[in-house]
């Protein structure tokens, strides 16, 4: 076990390099300069340049460095926890970076408290009777709300519960300080999207375990329905969604993206696009690294959760 | 989607006949070619492109009468086709639909089933904050994201297809070396890759493609090389090799045809997926475009301009429409799956 996390750390640290020297070579190309140029001194600012003030502008911002040069400090500086500064903000990545995915971390932390709960009810009940009425019914719902992409379902609940009944603020700027009311559109967003999904993975586990012999044991020694579900079925069908909804958390880290522009709330998701749209090299590398660090961290949890859950499966 | 062509001597009936492979590939190539060629080349097709969609017409009704004809065991798959067929219609059949120009501004605001304050045009769909008729626009936005959502994927299968049989089929370096970038690109979360690219190459129709394949095809190359493994010892494998093919043969007359069916199930869901993938991009103004109209891009500007309860249905169209092209790719996903589990 301890082997298998160990080749998986390695393989992260690998990945991290391979990924930040490549986007490092996409940045460090004449066109990205020159658009992270525009972005700061506009359009018309930039074509009023004559060559060697461009030129200037580049070596005071530190991009006239040889490429290898500054991929080089980069790595060693992170290795020091040193993030680099921002372009775009001009502050220090390391502090912006975590408050962004403090608000972040309190999306994902409702959204994650709402989706299991229900996604594992309706994919429990759904395949606790397979083709019943019942499952018909829940497996149609989970697939109709996967269906809906999140842009979809921001629009129809920001039309319906913002802007129609005016229970809700459409956007969760969250200006005057934290607001829980802000905060509810981009989670049941995000659950609703997301919880059809799990609750399909839920299903056809239970359906699964539904069929084996020792269920059928259980019901035809005449144990009550309810007894065999709770005592008997659902301590091997819950395995597999558990494996699934650790993953859902590298899913979440694009699934914000899209929620957080609309509704404007200021996280993960937003950071990376507005630092990607600016050419803020050192913002878009602090959130990759961020993100291959939580994908590859939950790959490795679910896998070590799925063995301790599991003890039949063994890894070789 | 195929049935068995049985050569009595009778000739078989029609649709029996149009159900044959060959004659359904036919009528793809003659619904998607001009579709796609209409989408692609726009006004470089010169004095065809008035006509160049009217084959394409006829053979999107025959397809769907097919589909449904093939599919009639399963509900789910009938709904999903019935939905998915609808938007190819609309998509190959827009210019000769009796409907306003959709990029020419007329009355703003105009509200949903009203004549707005000047003139008699009646606006179904209302519409938006420019004057642009809505319904125009909702039945022309889908030819984009129809055309780039399915070549994307076709795109993406390809190469994952393919690196998923030499990853499979060769193993050792080769195995190991397109894992490892594989992993590389699975572990960048979807959303990062997609800005990344986008904004690297730039935002278009072209780049879209690429950006999708560098995030599906690794995908799609582990469930081909799982499949691949599994499949590649059996007899007709050895047969083959004992007859002295070529791996590349092999790879692409042997094992190909047999890992076709899961598949073909996983591309329904992964045409949803790009579908989504698209008009999200659009909506981050990374996608396609203005001022041709597409629905990510309508979702964009409405959200900007139209945040009232009156005016929501600039929001609420394009959203419905896009969403119920993804519920029946996934409904058509869902009911072939049942099918194949069914035989």
């Amino acid at each position: 076990m301890a082997i298998l996390i160990l080749r998986r750390l390695v393989q992260m640290a690998l990945i991290i390099v391979v990924a930040s020297f490549l986007l490092f070579l996409i940045f460090d190309t004449d066109a990205f300069k020159k658009k992270t140029a525009i972005a700061e001194l506009g359009g018309f600012g930039v074509s009023s340049l004559s060559e060697a003030d461009y030129q200037k502008w580049l070596d005071e911002k530190g991009l006239n460095v040889p490429f290898y040069q500054r991929y080089g400090k980069w790595l060693g500086d992170v290795a020091t926890g040193d993030l680099g500064r921002s372009y775009e903000k001009s502050t220090a990545v390391g502090p912006l970076l975590l408050d962004r995915l403090k608000n972040t971390g309190i999306l994902a932390f409702w959204v994650f408290a709402l989706m299991i709960p229900l996604s594992l009810v309706t994919g429990v009940l759904a395949g606790m009777r397979e083709g019943s009425a019942q499952d018909r019914t829940l497996s149609f719902i989970a697939v109709f709300t996967t269906s809906i992409p999140e842009i979809a379902t921001a629009i129809l609940l920001t039309v319906i519960f913002a802007l129609g009944l005016g229970w809700l603020p459409a956007k969760s700027a969250m200006i005057g300080g934290f607001n829980w009311r802000q905060l509810v559109l981009p989670v049941l967003t995000l659950v609703i999207y997301d919880f059809g999904y799990v609750a399909r993975m839920t299903r056809a586990s239970m359906a699964e375990v539904m069929t084996s012999q020792y269920i059928r044991t259980a019901v035809l020694k005449g144990l009550p329905f309810r007894h065999v579900i709770v005592k008997h079925a659902l301590r091997n069908a819950l395995i597999a969604p558990f494996t699934i909804i650790v993953l859902q958390l590298n899913w979440l880290l694009s699934g914000v993206v899209v929620v957080e522009v609309f509704f404007e709330y200021d996280g993960f998701g937003k950071l990376l696009l507005e630092a990607a749209l600016f050419g803020d090299i050192y913002v878009v590398q602090a959130c990759t690294l961020v993100a291959v660090v939580i994908a590859v961290l939950s790959q490795i949890i679910s896998d070590v959760g799925y063995t301790i859950l599991n003890p039949r499966i063994r890894f070789a | 989607m195929a049935t068995t062509f049985d050569a009595r001597p009778a000739a078989p009936p029609l649709l029996d006949r149009l159900s044959a492979p060959k004659a359904v590939l036919i009528l793809v190539a003659l619904m998607w070619v001009p579709l796609t060629l209409y989408v692609m080349a726009g006004r470089n097709l010169g004095v065809l492109q008035p006509y160049i969609l009217l084959p394409a017409i006829p053979a999107t009704l025959i397809l769907y009468v097919l589909a449904v004809r093939a599919w009639r065991e399963s509900w789910t798959a009938v709904i999903g086709a019935t939905l998915v067929f609808f938007w190819l219609l609309m998509a190959v059949s827009a210019p000769y639909l009796p409907l306003l120009d959709p990029n020419k501004p007329i009355a703003p605001f105009v509200l949903p089933f009203s004549h707005g304050k000047v003139g008699d045009t009646f606006f179904w769909l209302g519409t938006d904050f420019k004057g642009r008729d809505m319904l125009s626009r909702t039945v022309w936005g889908c030819q984009r994201v129809i055309v780039w959502g399915v070549t994307a994927t076709v795109v993406a299968y390809v190469v994952g297809t393919l690196f998923g049989l030499i990853a499979g089929y060769l193993s050792g370096w080769w195995d190991e070396l397109i894992t490892f970038f594989g992993n590389v690109l699975l572990s960048f979360p979807v959303m990062v890759l997609f800005i990344v690219v986008l904004n690297y190459l730039g935002p278009s129709g072209f780049n879209i493609v690429i950006a999708v394949t560098f995030a599906s095809a690794p995908a799609i190359m582990r469930i081909v090389r799982g499949l691949t493994l599994d499949i590649k010892s059996r007899d007709y494998v050895f047969a083959a090799q004992t007859r002295g093919e070529r791996p590349f043969y092999i790879m692409i007359f042997e094992l190909l045809p047999n890992v076709r069916g899961p598949i073909i199930v996983d591309a329904c869901l992964r045409l949803g997926y790009t579908t989504v993938a698209i008009t999200t991009l659009t909506f981050l103004g990374l996608g396609l475009q203005p001022p041709d109209p597409d629905w990510g891009l309508m979702i964009k500007e409405a959200a900007k301009t139209a945040m009232l309860f009156r005016f929501s249905y600039m929001l609420i169209i394009p959203a419905l429409s896009v969403s119920t092209l993804i519920l029946g790719f996934n409904l058509m996903a869902d009911g072939l799956r049942e099918i194949s589990l069914r035989d």
